[in-house]
């Protein structure tokens, strides 16, 4: 691994973004307006909002992060850029990382909009602080990046890319505690629930709107999450692949 | 006289279930321009990518610069261009060239060096994707050309390019080849061929000839490449 690649990788990734204008609006702006959508529908029954707003800003951000970088890499292979990299001073996992990188920055501002929004305009209520709450949010957003660094590592094509969303996302948005807290999951559903990465940035979320900090019990759902990165980039390393058929 | 830069001994690849390199074996002098010739589908992009280390299941021995094929000493050494121009669309010239030279770790004073040899100076601030596919092509060269690489490995990088921009690109192959790297130029055309030091001629797989252009077209009996070409198929097929 080397900085300086890691670092050229992201800061083009970054460039890239800056010329595609859509694409950021729909990183930053979309998880705030689904979120106010969510907001509106309940209206009429506001504590329903404060149960699922929570951990609606776990899954909204990284589903949308894991659905943009899915076809990251994948854009890289079928344009040969990847091909040229790979015969280049470049590391697997300095590729991953300049990726990750990039978007983790894009995730900042990302939770930055939805945390302010979902607080502020929208009311909604956790006994947590704000900050907790917004660095939670940004985890969540990378840990989408990283699934879906690896989900376009294991993709040959990008057609194959985008039917790792629902194969990869929608158990865990099922399965999250989202529409059924996870202590009410069949015992099995619970178990299967208990290894899905989304489970615990649902449950972090959860804990600092209960008001518990990250010293006391969030802080482990927190470092989960983040060892769910970690593993995902590194995994995703392993499996791309410099030759290919 | 400088040793061999590239040697390959039985080299087969398999894809699918199909052989597309038949047991092919030549050395490459360093200092020279090879040519690779030969119709599409022959196997050149893929003896191309098992030079430069990007081709899977590839039995045999291909040695890079002294190093086996793929070796990670050898990243940064070669500078290779694929088919399609490799850059990126949404990128200037000169962005894509500060990155790629950011991953080289070279100088990024280069940049503007090896836009000026590939003659894109006046478009070095336009995005890549606003280009022609000439320019486009030329742009990809330029981010081989990064470094100065010991080995340029180029995958058609003339085809659509005009005929007083195609003369420029071999003149500068032969600067480059005289001021020591090693060149391997693959293309279709084999008007191209008189342009090179030695040429390999391939055919579904296989190595027809390896020689230079003077001795291939007496040994033919002939003073067309493709007139050349043609003889040492049928020769081949009346051998069998």
């Amino acid at each position: 691994m080397t900085p300086r690649v890691t670092f050229a990788v992201a800061a083009r990734v970054l460039a890239q973004l800056r010329r595609d204008h859509r694409t950021v609006a729909m990183l930053i702006v979309l998880p705030a307006l689904l979120v106010s959508l969510m907001w509106w529908m309940f209206t009429d029954s506001p504590m329903v909002f404060d149960r699922v707003g929570g951990p609606l800003l776990a899954v909204f951000p990284s589903i949308i992060m894991f659905v943009v970088t899915s076809v990251a890499t994948l854009r890289e292979r079928s344009s040969g850029t990847l091909s040229r990299l790979f015969t280049m001073p470049m590391g697997k996992l300095d590729f991953l990382l300049g990726y990750a990188l990039a978007f983790a920055l894009i995730a900042v501002v990302q939770a930055l909009a939805v945390v302010s929004i979902a607080l502020y305009l929208l009311d909604l209520d956790i006994q947590g602080a704000a900050w907790q709450l917004g660095v939670v949010a940004v985890l969540d957003g990378v840990l989408g990046t990283a699934l879906g660094l690896f989900a376009s590592a294991f993709a040959a094509t990008e057609f194959q890319a985008v039917q790792m969303m629902p194969a990869v996302m929608i158990p865990q948005i099922l399965l999250c505690g989202l529409l059924v807290p996870r202590d009410q999951l069949p015992t099995v559903l619970h178990a299967v629930s208990d290894v899905l990465p989304l489970s615990y940035a649902v449950d972090a979320v959860l804990g600092v709107a209960k008001g518990n900090g990250f010293t006391t019990g969030t802080g482990g759902d927190t470092l989960v999450v983040l060892g769910f990165i970690l593993a995902a980039l590194g995994l995703g390393a392993a499996t791309l692949r410099r030759r290919t058929a | 006289m400088m040793k061999n830069a590239v040697s390959c001994r039985d080299l087969v690849v398999v894809r699918g279930d199909r052989e597309v390199l038949r047991g092919v074996g030549f050395d490459i002098r360093g200092g020279s321009v090879t040519g690779l010739l030969g119709p599409s589908g022959c196997g050149k992009t893929t003896l191309i990518r098992a030079i430069v280390g990007l081709q899977a299941r590839v039995t045999g021995d291909i040695s890079v610069l002294g190093l086996p094929a793929g070796a990670p000493k050898l990243r940064g050494r070669i500078g290779y261009v694929t088919q399609e121009p490799s850059v990126y669309g949404d990128l200037t010239v000169t962005e894509n060239l500060r990155f790629f030279a950011a991953v080289l770790g070279v100088p990024s004073s280069d940049v503007e060096r090896v836009v000026e040899a590939v003659d894109l100076t006046s478009h070095a601030d336009a995005r890549v994707d606003q280009l022609s596919g000439g320019q486009r092509s030329r742009a990809s060269l330029a981010a081989a050309l990064l470094g100065s690489p010991e080995l340029l490995v180029l995958d058609e990088p003339t085809v659509g390019l005009d005929p007083v921009l195609r003369r420029d690109l071999w003149n500068l192959f032969h600067e480059l080849a005289d001021a020591g790297s090693t060149l391997l130029v693959s293309s279709h055309v084999m008007d191209e061929a008189s342009r090179c030091d030695r040429l390999l001629l391939m055919r579904d797989g296989e190595l027809l000839a390896d020689d230079t252009p003077q001795d291939l077209l007496l040994s033919a009996g002939t003073n067309d490449i493709e007139q050349a070409f043609l003889t040492l198929i049928e020769r081949k097929a009346g051998a069998r």
